[in-house]
Order: structure tokens, then sequence, then C-alpha cells
């Protein structure tokens, strides 16, 4: 008890964020510079301690001070000495590094009153980025294991699962299953040995929802599956956590750890007789992991194919026993709902999707990070006003959710209501909650061909339809992105897309196509003009694009001719610049490097222009 | 013959702690290898083998399992590693192009090693700082919003001495 930290006595608290967002932006450097300052200049009744991630990654790395929730963001390790000398020091802030409104420019120093949090409820994501992760005694001092102590107390297991359900809990990983059901199935089931697993292979590319919530609150998720074990009967857990993840997966290890030194793990937990123990999986890196029943199989050490249901992993899972598989955020938010009731957290959301949804946004958005907001927010409202817009002024063109298994929702449907019906019938998916944001840059036929080359690679092969179908999509989508679409291709892909999806037996093959639907459904117009025009508008497809210099512009400054990776310009002092197209590898680094006072490169689709055949001098 | 004799023995006595780790438990197979690619870099023939005989399954089938996840690796690989980053936000924030210029500077494709092992190249579907797109990755160092010179001058820094 000596070593945890006593708030009340100390001045000012300094967190820094170090999530893997903010690392990758140096925050590892502030938080040392900060403790190294802070120890030179003799600072005392001041503790520096780090957390997971805030959410904010755009603005990171984010240091929070208290008392005041003062937020600094985008913090340099140059900032240091300020933070230490003016704020902690002498209790005045930093304004400089206080978050700036984009639209309005008023600085705003506490994160409440930021737009990006203060639209935000903050439910599964309640401790990131206020609690260190890898002290237990943050997350007891927050109410952590209450909820655990209460359930083992009080209540039965068949009492527990009957408040998940009529919370209306559903699952988080993106098929959205009412929880408290499943968990029914599993109790029901005679025998002894069953099993609960944390499903955290977070596979989606530009999903990062997990991960996040695991590095900055892993006692959350954790709670939240011995509550499950006990509701179900389980006395063993695995987490199957992608290897990638070595931040998250160490401060599991951690956690767990500290789980056992507090008798919150093991045999006879708080003296209640229940015993439950967590063994780690790290995933080896497959997309089709995350399905129940390849999970499972990866599990026992086989390859990750899924197979038919029924029976389901309830029933029959891990080595043939009943296995209960939660997603990370269904897992955090049961603590929460024993804590609170399930009244209240049904009370949150529409009619039949009940509580909070998390998403990773990101893309061509202004304010990329991890957001929670109540189901049923207009998308509109979390683009524009959590998101803060498109960034750089450009129009808004589409969002995605729901990774490769998800759809592209068009501007005409940004009032839709983010809930488990409606994206399912706008044929998008909630998915696990990433939500890509595109611009009138993004070509959605090469969007569509992005996630078939992730898809058609990570098909296990089971299926025909799948690994065959998928493959084909690909080559057709290839195909139009490079000029060489034919009519009837559109029509082809549907009825291969309809094939696939009937013929799969899991989630990856019957979802696979729909990202090619969803976007021949809303911008059958780009595809069209692919084929027909060999154009592509938003110049995206390198095949159908082309890079000019116009000569009354260009002020033969060289720096064209002296950056082209693969010599296709030529020109000299004072001569204007000519691409050779034969050599031109559309690279695009002309157009980045010639100077904005000049703007003499062009990228053009589906046109010729009229430009010298050799260098002439400027002005002739 | 001796020396095929002195690698199998050399293998399998790198191997032993992990075996001792993990005797007993089942289905521990993908981790043996996870932990036996950490220690020797990747699975070599010698090292399938020796874990087959361990789990008490063929070759055959361990390589199967290995083979099916994206992880393991059969031939050597790079002193630097190099991962691009193809998750959405990068792929839509010009994550290709990032892609196309390091292989041309390296003449090699994803998955691929240079002949004098220096590099390897390897493209991955999001490493989760979406907001720093587009990002590359060089062992464990992360290099953020990434343009073409960018690469360029990380690729110089890597290089060394060698040529530029």
């Amino acid at each position: 008890m000596a070593k945890e930290n006593k708030i009340s006595d100390k001045k000012y608290v300094v967190r820094v964020c170090l999530g893997t967002g903010c690392i990758s932006g140096g925050s590892l450097n502030v938080y040392e510079a900060l403790k190294r300052n802070g120890e030179s200049s003799g600072l005392k009744n001041v503790i520096i301690d780090f957390t997971g991630c805030h959410g904010f990654c755009q603005r990171g790395p984010i240091v929070d001070i208290e008392p005041g929730g003062i937020f600094y963001s985008e913090v340099k390790e140059e900032d240091v000495t300020d933070i230490v000398q003016q704020h902690l020091k002498k209790g005045k802030f930093v304004d400089r590094l206080f978050y700036r409104h984009p639209s309005t420019g008023e600085t705003i120093p506490c994160s409440r009153d930021i737009p990006f949090y203060s639209r935000q409820q903050r439910i599964i994501l309640r401790n990131c980025g206020h609690i260190n992760p890898e002290n237990i005694g943050d997350y007891l001092a927050v109410g952590g294991y209450e909820s655990l102590k209460k359930v083992l107390s009080e209540m039965t297991p068949e009492q527990v699962i009957s408040e998940i359900s009529s919370s209306v809990l559903r699952g988080r990983g993106g098929a959205g299953f009412v929880t408290g059901l499943k968990w029914e199935f599993c109790h029901r089931e005679p025998g002894k040995e069953k099993y609960i697993i944390c499903n955290a292979d977070e596979g989606d590319p530009g999903a990062f929802m997990d991960r996040s919530i695991l590095e900055a609150d892993p006692h959350s998720v954790l709670e939240g599956m011995v509550i499950g074990a006990y509701a179900i009967g389980a006395n063993q857990g695995y987490i199957y956590c992608r290897a990638e993840y070595p931040l998250a997966l160490e401060r599991l290890r951690i956690a767990l750890r500290q789980m056992e030194e507090h008798g919150l793990l093991g045999n006879d937990i708080l003296g209640s007789g229940f015993n439950f123990h967590i063994k780690i999986k790290e995933g080896a890196g497959a997309f089709v992991c995350g399905e129940e029943t390849a999970l499972i199989a990866s599990i026992e050490g086989k390859r990750g194919m899924p197979r038919t249901r029924p029976p389901f992993p309830a029933i029959s899972g891990l080595w043939g026993k009943p296995t209960i598989i939660n997603n990370v955020k269904t897992l955090a938010s049961v603590p929460v709902i024993i804590a609170k009731g399930s009244n209240w957290y049904s009370g949150i959301g529409t009619e039949k999707s009940k509580g909070t949804v998390v998403f990773a946004l990101t893309g061509k958005i202004a304010n990329s990070g991890l957001v929670e907001v109540p189901m049923g927010i207009e998308l509109r409202e979390l683009i524009y006003e959590i998101g803060g817009g498109i960034s750089g002024g450009r129009k808004f063109k589409a969002a995605q959710t729901g990774g490769p298994s998800g759809g592209c929702l068009p501007a005409s449907m940004l009032n839709l209501s983010i809930d488990y019906e409606s994206l399912t019938a706008a044929g998008s998916i909630m998915g696990s909650g990433g939500m890509i944001v595109m611009d009138e840059d993004t070509c959605m036929v090469d969007i569509a061909r992005y996630f078939l080359i992730f898809t058609q690679a990570e098909s296990c092969g089971k299926c025909v339809p799948c690994r065959v179908g998928t493959r084909q999509m690909l080559i057709i989508l290839e195909r139009i992105t490079k000029g060489d679409g034919v009519p009837g291709d559109v029509e082809l892909l549907e009825r291969l897309a309809n094939t696939v999806k009937l013929g799969s037996l899991c989630g990856l093959g019957q979802t696979a196509p729909n990202p090619v639907l969803t976007t021949i459904r809303y911008f059958r117009s780009e595809y069209e003009e692919h084929i027909n025009n060999k154009r592509c508008p938003a110049l995206v497809c390198k095949e159908l694009i082309s890079f000019y210099i116009l000569p009354e512009k260009c002020k033969g400054c060289g720096i064209c001719f002296k950056n082209c990776p693969v010599g296709a310009i030529s020109g000299g002092k004072k001569l204007i610049h000519v691409i050779d197209h034969e050599k031109c590898i559309k690279c695009g680094t002309c157009l980045d490097v010639c100077p904005k006072r000049f703007s003499a490169v062009v990228k053009v689709s589906g046109e010729k222009i009229k430009v010298p055949e050799r260098p002439i001098p400027v002005g002739k | 013959m001796g020396e095929e004799q002195k690698i199998k023995g050399n293998v399998h006595s790198q191997l032993v702690e992990i075996f001792n780790e993990y005797k007993g438990e089942k289905g521990a197979v993908i981790s043996i290898l996870q932990k036996a690619q950490d220690k020797l870099g990747y699975l070599s023939q010698e090292v399938i083998s020796e874990i087959a005989k361990f789990s008490r399954m063929s070759e055959t089938e361990v390589f199967g399992v290995a083979s099916f996840y994206a992880q393991f690796r059969f031939t050597r690989c790079g002193d630097h590693v190099i991962r691009v980053c193809l998750g959405t936000a990068c792929h839509v924030r010009g994550g290709e192009r990032i892609l196309d210029e390091v292989k041309r500077e390296l003449g090699i494709e994803p998955g691929g090693t240079t002949e004098n092992y220096k590099f390897s190249l390897e493209r991955i579907a999001c490493f989760g700082c979406c907001a720093l797109a587009p990002v590359m990755v060089v062992d464990k160092n992360v290099h953020t919003k990434m343009n073409l010179s960018k690469v360029r001058d990380v690729m110089k820094r890597y290089q060394g001495g060698k040529g530029e």
C-alpha cells in the first residue's frame, strides 16, 4: 500500500499518453523528459504518470494535468521545460499547447470542453486515458473490481445472466448477438468443463479499438471476463490477442499478475470458492481467426479454419466443451452494467441497439481517433461534430464501416442512425468499430479492389465460392482499375458477389462482397466511368492517370527534374520541363515537389494536354 | 553427414528450453512455433522437424499449421525489416505509393528479402496509428506521415555506407 500514490496530497498529477498512437508520435520521449526535468528542478508534490490511449490521436502526444483536466496536445520534448517551469512550478498554463478549435480559432484548455470529447458518451472507454493501465491501484481507486465483488458475494450465476440479458447488451465484435442469451445457452449446458474466451484478434485494417482498450484499461476487460466465467461456470479462460499487439500483450500480462496478487484470479477468488484461471494465446496473423470456430481451432493448435454451426460454441466449442467467446468491448461493458444496473444501460441507445459503440474514426477526417457514442447517433454528428469534418476542406464522399465485411455509406446517408439494424439495411454492418472517412480524392472502385485484395488473401480456402470467387472478383476489379474493364463487368461482379455470399460457411465469405456491392449500389457511375471512358474521376487509379507540366506555368526551376526517381523529366535551367510518359511511373513526386507558387504540374485522367515534345526556353 | 548431425543437435539444444515450457500442454504447437521463430529468426526445415517430433505430429502437419498463419517465416530475413502499413486509413492517404517506392528502391516485392540480406519487406494491415497515416515501420521505429521524399531519406539512413 505504501507504494500506491495518494492523489489527494499531491498538487499536480501529470499524465502522459503512452498509447501506440502517441508513442509513435514521440510521447515516450516527452514522458522521460518530464520525469528528468521534474526531478532536476526539485518538483515536490507532483506525480508524473502515464496512461493508455486518450482517443484524440490526431493531436498526440497528449499530456493531461490534474487538477482542472488541463489538456496539452501535440506536445514535443522541447515543450517539457515550459510545462515544468510554468505550469508545475508557477501554476501558469502553457497556452500555446492548448487545443485550438479549427474553425473558430478559440483555445480550449480542458478536454471536457473540446467538441471531440464533449459530445461523446464514454462507458467502455470510461477509464481510458485516466488511469495508469499498469497499476491495479488506479483501477481499484475508480471502483474497479467492485462489480466482481458484488457478483461473487451477492448474486447467483442466474442473476448475473438475467441482469446482462435485461440490459440487452449485444456482442460488440460485429454480429451483435445478445450477450446474456449466449451466456444462458452455455450456462444451461451440463458438464463441469467450460471455457470463456476473450476475442482480441482485432484484424480489420484501420481498426484499433480493442487494442487501445487493452492498452489503456486491461482490468475492466478482465473483470468482465471473470464475471462472465462465473455466470457460465467456466474455470478456465483464454485471451486470444494478436501477436502484432506487443504493448497490449505486455499490459495484459502485468494485469493478470496483479490480479493474482490481489486474489482476483486463481483459486478461491475473494474467498468465494470460485476458481478461475486465464491464459494468453497469441494470434499468429490470420484474419479469419476472428470467426468463433476458426479462433477455437487456432487455440487448439490447428489451422484456423471455420467449421459448420450448429453446434454453436456455446454448446460445443474448445476441445468440444461449451465455450463462450466475447469481444473485448463486450466484456469491458459488463462491470459497468453490474455496477449501474441493466435499467440504466438499456436506457441508452435505440429500441433494439442499446448502449454505446466505440469507433476508430480514421481516414480523411480532421480528428482521427477513438470515439464512443450512444447507439442511434446520426452519422453526420459523428463525422462533423466529433470528427471535425473532412481534413483539408475537401468534400465528404463516403464513410466505410465494418472493415472488409462492411460497406461504404454515401453522403446521401449522412442522416443515417448508427445502430445494428440501420447499418445492415444500408448494406453495411456495424462491425467491430472501424470507420474510415473518404473524400473526393478516394476512388470507390479502388477501395473495393483494396478490400478484395485483403479478403481474398485471408480466405482460408475451405469454401470454393469464397476462395475462388473473391479471387475472380479481384481479377475483374483489377482489370477495371487498369482501364481494361468491359461492359457487363459490373453485372458479373454482382452475380459473383451473391454467389460468394450464399456459398460460404463463415462470416468472412458471407460478407467479403459487401464493399463491392455497396460501392456498386451507391457509386455505380464511378465504375461506369472506369469501364466506358477509361477515366478515374478521383484521379487514383495509376494506369488511368497522367501527369503533365503546363508550359505556361513552368518556370524551369528544375526541382521536379532533380526529384524524379526514374529520370522521366527532361529539362534544364530556364527550360520548360517535359515528362516522358513512357518512363513515368506515376509516383506523383513532381506534383508534390513543384512549388505552390508555380503549381505547374497537373494530374489528369481521360484527357491529353498539349505540351511541347522536348524542353523549350521559358517564355517562348 | 557429420555436418548435418551437428546442425540438428544444435537446433535441438536451442529448442529444449521451449519444449520444457510446453511439456504436456495440449494444442501448444502454435505457441512453440512462435517462440522458436522469436529465438531463431525463422523456421528452418530442421526446426519444423524437431517441433514435429516433440508435438507427435508429422512434419507436414506442423508445416500445414505454420504456413496457414502470416506470422511465420521459412527463410532467413534481412537485418532490417521494413513494414509498410496498408490499413484502410493508410491506403486512403496514399500508403500504396509508399509501398511502391520502397519496392522500387529495394527491387523486391513484399515478403521478399534483398540478396545481401540487408532488408526484408512486408506489407501489414494496420499498425494502429491511423491518425499519423501513412505509416511505415523499420524494425521497431515508426515513421509517420510519410511521403516519397521521406521514404528516400529513411532508406538512405538504413542503407548506411552502401552506395549512396
